[in-house]
């Protein structure tokens, strides 16, 4: 029974999470950008859906806010690489440190609690769901919607033209398409998504604070890499979405085991560390292992030529 | 196929563990009474917070592994384990919470409603929505706030250095309970006609620089319990003790760490305080509900010698002979 609370506990707060799984995966699968703008952009949803809120704006409404709040710091990080060269990684710093101090203005203070305030949950809650049952249908349409209307927007021009600049951005200059623009678009869409999902866990969790965002990247990066060892590169970009949010509900899984385990909590980002550099490890592993068996086949053969050879004489 | 290989073993990973936590399940069928504890991450005052409830629940016949059970976690300052940690107590079905700083009552508070629910180190419960009012909570959730004697700090910077003239603020300008009790502090300051400086930080590699600019314009600096001033003590002293600047703080770790002086809230009695109340709600049935905020009462007076010898100076006798006490 305890478990099975645990993993419905783990899964509503996954799902949450997965939307800003999402928006990074646009960045650091598709455009091949390590996007650390994320950090901040996060918070930064909470922030904003956080005191609109508080100021009597309805929380759906805040929820939108938010999504293009995200998608301005977006831009920001986007406008510092490709207008001003700075390097990819430093431009998500700068903009994630810059966003600091953005939303303590945007709050006004460090953390705005929702206890008792209207929130996306007071719906769920009037048909008599838990909060943790009410984040996870949330959730769960939200990712639907998301994943629905990210699917049909790579599959557009726009979208093609994006992916082909992750993958091969002098291919896609040669054909006459603003690289840079690509770029922005991805960056402000990936945060968009990421500012979305942190207003949604603010009001999931009750509060917002200066500090929900810390330890984003690395959560956004493990769910992406879980999702991908588990359920593997198969069918087609619907299939490769949704394994995005299922790597982020089973990170979070993992972690609500191990913790119900009785594992100290302490050691727990040592486990992440462990379970993303495992990850990041496979393909190589996987080329090691292949290769050794190569090897090991090819001098099979030799010995067996070799065999025949002396066989015939 | 290697690659599915790694698969079956990833998924057979959370099968064993899964399965170990139904054996475990089996084997854990005791009485004892349940507390989960969460604190927000690693730090002096908040451990001794901890500290201080589990010897309190002790001294009231309360031992752990006795007739309690505490389960520890801390959420290493990662905000979105503060929420899984709390769904944990609450599936093990905790007789008890206590929750260790503002973002960690705020997850626990947010998932039960009927859990009793114990908080310290939150300086304003009120404000944080935690409870309807700190004199009557009227939720499941109280506990004591670490609100420091403030006024009493700005006097003792007047009692230390009675020519002062200046005082620089040293703060981290995100933490709201440090926000709030500059904002005592001014107050303070200015009814004893003192001028100030505020000085902010945001993250602790801009404290040493920020520090530096105060040398030469104030004869004094104030930093109250700012968890970020907290962890960088040792820099902040390093600049001010050899401009011979005494650096009054807001409790008795900070003196510890490298600070002067200060009248401060005592972690470790506030969490003692903490768990008294945990022994009236699990031995009397007191309800949360009714229990108003308690706040420690008098601050100790701390003094850190070797400080006070490096800038050469001459504290009052009266204040020694409370440190003696």
């Amino acid at each position: 029974m305890g478990i099975f609370l645990a993993i419905q506990g783990a899964a509503s707060q996954g799902v949450l999470w997965g939307l800003m799984t999402l928006g990074l995966f646009i960045t650091y699968k598709i455009l091949n950008f390590a996007d650390l703008t994320v950090d901040g952009s996060f918070a930064l949803g909470g922030s904003v859906s956080a005191i609109l809120i508080t100021s009597g704006f309805s929380p759906y409404l805040s929820l939108v806010i938010a999504f293009f709040a995200g998608s301005l710091a977006g831009l920001v990080t986007g406008l510092l690489h490709t207008k001003l060269k700075i390097p990819g990684i430093l431009a998500g710093i700068l903009t994630m440190i810059a966003l600091y101090s953005v939303n303590i203005r945007v709050m006004g203070q460090a953390n705005i609690p929702l206890l008792g305030q209207e929130t996306m949950l007071t719906l769920t809650s009037s048909f008599g769901l838990s909060k943790t049952l009410g984040s996870l249908l949330i959730g769960s349409i939200f990712s639907a919607i998301v994943i629905a209307i990210l699917y049909w927007f790579f599959g557009t021009e726009l979208g093609s033209a994006i992916r082909a600049t992750g993958s091969n951005e002098k291919m896609v200059q040669a054909l006459g398409i603003n690289t840079e623009s690509m770029k922005n678009i991805g960056l402000m869409l990936s945060n968009a998504l990421v500012a979305f999902s942190g207003a949604l866990v603010a009001q999931s969790q009750g509060y917002a604070d200066v500090g929900m965002g810390t330890g984003t990247i690395v959560i956004g990066l493990a769910s992406i890499i879980i999702g991908e060892v588990i359920f593997g590169k198969r069918f087609s970009f619907w299939y490769r979405l949704m394994s995005v949010v299922f790597g982020s509900i089973l990170y979070r899984i993992i972690i609500a085991i191990v913790l119900q385990l009785g594992m100290k909590s302490t050691d727990l980002k040592l486990l992440t560390a462990v379970i993303v550099a495992l990850a990041l490890a496979l393909p190589v592993i996987n080329e090691k292992m292949t290769r050794h068996q190569k090897r090991k086949i090819n001098r099979l053969q030799k010995k067996t030529e070799a065999n025949k050879k002396a066989s015939i004489q | 196929m290697k690659r599915n290989v790694f698969r079956i073993l990833f998924l057979s990973f959370i099968v064993v563990s899964m399965s170990g936590f139904f054996l475990s399940c089996a084997n854990k069928k005791d009485d004892k009474i349940k507390i989960g504890a969460l604190q927000l991450v690693e730090h002096v005052a908040l451990d001794a917070a901890y500290a201080g409830f589990v010897d309190a629940l002790a001294e009231e016949g309360y031992i752990d592994g006795e007739s309690i059970k505490i389960d520890f976690q801390n959420a290493q300052g990662e905000q979105a384990n503060c929420q899984t940690i709390a769904q944990k107590f609450i599936n093990d079905k905790s007789d008890l919470i206590l929750a260790i700083a503002t973002p960690a009552a705020q997850a626990v508070a947010n998932l039960t409603e009927t859990i009793p629910i114990l908080i310290t180190a939150v300086t304003d419960p009120q404000s944080a929505m935690l409870v309807k009012s700190n004199e009557m909570p009227g939720t499941n959730v109280t506990g004591t706030s670490d609100l420091t004697p403030v006024a009493a700090q700005i006097a003792l910077i007047k009692k230390l250095v009675p020519e002062v003239k200046t005082i620089g603020f040293l703060y981290n300008s995100s933490e709201q309970n440090s926000k709030f009790q500059i904002d005592l502090a001014k107050k303070e300051a200015d009814a004893l006609g003192i001028s100030y400086l505020d000085a902010t930080v945001s993250s602790s590699n801009e404290i040493q620089q920020v520090v530096q600019s105060l040398v030469g314009k104030v004869d004094a600096v104030y930093s109250p319990t700012d968890n970020m001033i907290a962890a960088g003590i040792p820099t902040v002293a390093g600049v001010l003790n050899p401009a011979k600047i005494p650096f009054i703080v807001g409790e008795e770790g900070m003196v510890q760490a490298g600070g002067l002086a200060t009248y401060g809230i005592n972690y470790y009695a506030l969490g003692k305080q903490t768990g008294k109340m945990a022994a009236e709600i699990l031995r009397d049935g007191k309800k949360p509900a009714t229990m108003p905020i308690q706040y420690l009462q008098g601050g100790d007076f701390a003094l850190n010698e070797a400080s006070a010898k490096e800038i050469g100076i001459i504290i009052p006798e009266e204040l020694l002979l409370e440190l003696g006490k």
